[in-house]
């Protein structure tokens, strides 16, 4: 059963883990802006005399679908890319997903997730020219 | 000896363009300030008054101001609608332009000040209460206290006090009234338990850069003439609003940790409030000092407006009138014949008296404005109603009271 990963960091990470995910296969996803705090409960902002809190800080929240075994290597590669070491990293929840459809050919599952070069694809050749 | 100097007239040309601007930059200096919901009601209540007040200035504000004084407290009404004012000049005010452009400079600055007061009630004023409080405020307290300053025969004026281009008849006329409106307004709703963060804080540089491009109108012009006393009060302008802005962004970096380009920007108006009544009597040296004492004079008391837990929004009386206050009052420290023969020596020049005659000016001035917007802002609020509904605030004027919204 395919899985959906929904990773939510800090705005700046963004370009650092697209490049991360493509660089291990990882083609489609999708991200949109998000505002919101965990833990850290948002920051002080200095006004014109004396500071504000601001509680809602901006993240973004990047969505990707991929099959059972790819989580753990997409979750690892996102962790390094999107890490500071500081509060407010963000957080990676996982989605188990009922079904998948591609709209231009009707093609479900497993199907409507691949593509040519993909994560999949290259673990099959590696698996190949093992054995 | 009727003779028009047309150096002079386009100088005051100029410079009535250059102190028109200053309205839309202010609109802009607020609105960058509010939350996004508000940012073109903010805009609009600066916008609107060059409308409102350009009318009631032709028709009765400059006679008010202008006109022959009753007993120094208010002008007769031989300019109502301008009757008389022409191209010949106006001997008593201005002999070297026609009458026309004296008055018509005049307007820019009467249109200003109570667009100043707007940001004390942004967010959450009925517009129309608005409507009505900026003609009655304009014909009621504005056009009094230019007349007892800068009349022919006020009271103000015969009692020696220096205003070279507004500091008490625009800054501190402004900043009460501001305070006196907010405490009879009240809060804006979650004022103090929810955010109220600027929507856009460029757009608030944007209007302090061009404040402060008009401001060389606003007191370079105010010489009436081009002279020295004219460019000597552009070059202190620009110096006193350079010395608060650098010391505010030393204020902001050590009491808030980092130089907030906000404070920054708000540093540059005070210093342009305060030398506002010395820019034709001080020197460039004393100009760095006016400007360098306004920015902690203001700093510390919008912390003090802020403790009193009172929504003076976007803090007109501690930028405008406190500055103001201190503005009128280094007028009575600085002042030096040397650079203006027409003023007077203040108490660092060996005249103690003309400090206290500033001190007493601005104490009319202050207990007058503050009065009387106090009384007009109760009265409005028993027969119109000040405020929108809770609901009309939650939403946001833009849409409650103007049907749009700033971005799609």
């Amino acid at each position: 059963m395919p899985k959906r990963i929904e990773a939510i960091f800090r705005e700046e990470k963004l370009h650092i883990v697209k490049q991360a995910l493509y660089d291990i296969g990882i083609v489609g996803m999708n991200v949109s802006e998000v505002r919101g705090h965990g833990r850290q409960g948002g920051i002080e902002l200095a006004g014109r005399s004396g500071t504000y809190r601001v509680d809602f800080l901006p993240r973004i929240q990047l969505n990707i679908v991929l099959s059972d075994h790819n989580v753990e290597k997409a979750i690892d590669t996102i962790c390094n890319a999107a890490h500071t070491g500081g509060i407010g990293d963000g957080l990676i929840f996982v989605y188990p997903v009922d079904e998948v459809v591609r709209i231009r050919t009707g093609e479900r599952g497993h199907d409507a997730l691949s593509y040519e070069g993909d994560i999949d694809e290259r673990e099959e050749v590696s698996i190949a020219a093992t054995n | 000896m009727n003779e028009i100097n047309s150096g002079d007239t386009a100088w005051v040309l100029v410079s009535t363009a250059l102190v028109m601007m200053m309205t839309p930059a202010l609109a802009f200096f607020y609105g960058g300030m509010v939350r996004k919901k508000n940012l073109l009601s903010t805009i609009n209540l600066s916008f609107i008054t060059i409308g409102l007040v350009s009318l009631q200035w032709v028709l009765i504000g400059y006679t008010l101001a202008f006109g022959a004084s009753h007993n120094g407290l208010v002008g007769g009404l031989n300019f109502l609608g301008f009757n008389g004012v022409g191209a010949k000049p106006n001997m008593d005010y201005a002999p070297t332009i026609p009458h026309l452009a004296f008055a018509a400079y005049q307007m820019m600055f009467a249109i200003i000040t109570p667009a100043l007061i707007t940001g004390a009630f942004v967010e959450r004023v009925r517009f129309k209460a608005f409507l009505i409080f900026t003609l009655l405020w304009t014909t009621l307290v504005y056009d009094p206290v230019a007349h007892w300053v800068w009349g022919l025969g006020g009271i103000l004026h015969n009692m020696g006090t220096l205003d070279f281009a507004g500091g008490t008849v625009v800054h501190i006329t402004a900043g009460y009234s501001a305070l006196a409106f907010a405490i009879v307004l009240g809060k804006r709703k979650w004022f103090g338990r929810a955010v109220m963060e600027p929507n856009n804080i460029p757009f608030t540089v944007l209007g302090a850069g061009l404040l402060w491009m008009g401001w060389f109108g606003f007191n370079g012009g105010s010489a009436l003439a081009v002279n020295g006393i004219a460019v000597n009060a552009v070059v202190t302008t620009n110096t006193a609003a350079a010395a608060a802005a650098v010391t505010w962004m030393f204020l902001s970096w050590h009491d808030d940790n980092k130089p907030s380009v906000l404070g920054i920007v708000t540093g540059a108006v005070v210093g342009l409030v305060a030398i506002t009544p010395a820019a034709g009597f001080v020197t460039p040296l004393s100009a760095i000092a006016i400007g360098a004492i306004a920015a902690p004079i203001s700093f510390y008391a919008i912390r003090l407006r802020q403790k009193w837990g009172l929504d003076e929004s976007l803090d007109v009386w501690a930028c405008h009138g406190v500055g103001g206050t201190w503005g009128a009052l280094a007028t009575g420290l600085f002042a030096t014949k040397l650079i203006n023969p027409a003023g007077a020596d203040g108490l660092l020049y060996g005249n103690p008296r003309q400090f206290l005659i500033q001190l007493v000016g601005t104490l009319i001035a202050i207990l007058f404005a503050f009065t009387m917007t106090f009384i007009l802002t109760k009265l409005l609020s028993r027969l119109v109603g000040l405020r929108v509904t809770e609901n009309e605030e939650e939403v946001g004027l833009d849409i409650s009271e103007h049907g749009e919204r700033a971005f799609a």
